[in-house]
């Protein structure tokens, strides 16, 4: 399910839109991701906090989010552009790559929480087949 | 059985009290529709869903959009014993509709996109996991009877 032309073009425009909150979306999303799907603090175990909008959570998003960001400028080429994060996700944090998607659909939600109406459903199935290849490559090195 | 806290009954009970099925309902299909395209195989008689246009225009996905939220209306009504009030749902879905029921769980995803563009920040994290959490008891229930 790779990204057509156009929906290349959607996705750098949208993401283009959102780059002036795209740090409270990150925060926003990862802080849902433990409060929807609780089984997902148990990456972050080490942390003093994995509650809901605490500091390291946000903190965490919006490091995330720039990752988003930097992968839609490698849009072209995702697995070349991502395998040094992909070696990372599947030799030192081994997250589990169920949780990409559940971390997708919180970033969704924050998006069209946001920006209701440039979020249109075009926007939505580009976005979200975007964050599917992402997933994808980070998922590479896995095995 | 489900245990639910007040919160999330009160919080369920909330939004079913707020939103508006006529917008709501039509907008979590039609995305459902554009979105996983693959789900467009159960609405063969629903005319030309070619495409995201075609499909946001279509009047019986709009309807059938606000019957599928007003569907959700015995759950709410019924939070304890959600998975008996579906038995009758889930087969038909089943053994009539043949739905792959993974595809529930994509409508669901969809109907907490559109309250959220609905709701904006209303839409709290607390809000958005009691409604999730509502939504997978009632995709569990309506995959229930497939055999």
């Amino acid at each position: 399910m790779s990204l057509s032309a156009k929906q290349k073009a959607t996705v750098k425009d949208f993401f283009g839109k959102m780059a002036t909150r795209s740090d409270d979306i990150g925060a926003e999303a990862l802080s849902r991701l433990v409060a929807v799907y609780p089984q997902t603090k148990s990456y972050f175990a080490h942390w003093k906090s994995a509650s809901p909008g605490s500091a390291p959570v946000r903190k965490h998003g919006i490091t995330i989010m720039g990752g988003v960001y930097d992968a839609v400028g490698k849009i072209d080429d995702l697995k070349a552009g991502l395998l040094s994060l992909s070696e990372l996700h599947a030799f030192m944090l081994r997250v589990d790559p169920v949780n990409f998607k559940l971390l997708a659909h919180c970033m969704l939600v924050c998006m069209s929480m946001v920006f209701p109406e440039e979020f249109t459903p075009q926007v939505h199935v580009a976005v979200d087949k975007f964050l599917a290849q992402l997933a994808l490559a980070l998922c590479e090195k896995y095995r | 059985m489900v245990e639910w806290t007040e919160f999330e009954r009160d919080t369920i009970k909330d939004i079913f009290s707020k939103i508006d099925y006529d917008v709501v309902g039509p907008a979590a299909l039609t995305r459902c529709l554009v979105v996983y395209p693959w789900t467009r195989r159960y609405f063969g008689n629903f005319g030309a869903l070619y495409n995201a246009e075609g499909i946001m225009g279509n009047e019986m996905v709009a309807n059938h959009g606000k019957k599928v939220l007003h569907g959700l209306d015995r759950a709410v009504k019924n939070m304890d014993h959600i998975k008996e009030s579906y038995c009758e749902l889930s087969q038909l879905h089943s053994d009539q509709f043949h739905v792959d029921p993974d595809n529930f769980r994509l409508l669901a995803d969809c109907l907490a996109i559109a309250i959220a563009t609905q709701w904006g920040s209303a839409f709290t994290p607390d809000i958005q996991a009691a409604f999730q959490k509502f939504l997978s008891v009632v995709v569990f229930s309506l995959g229930s009877q497939y055999h």
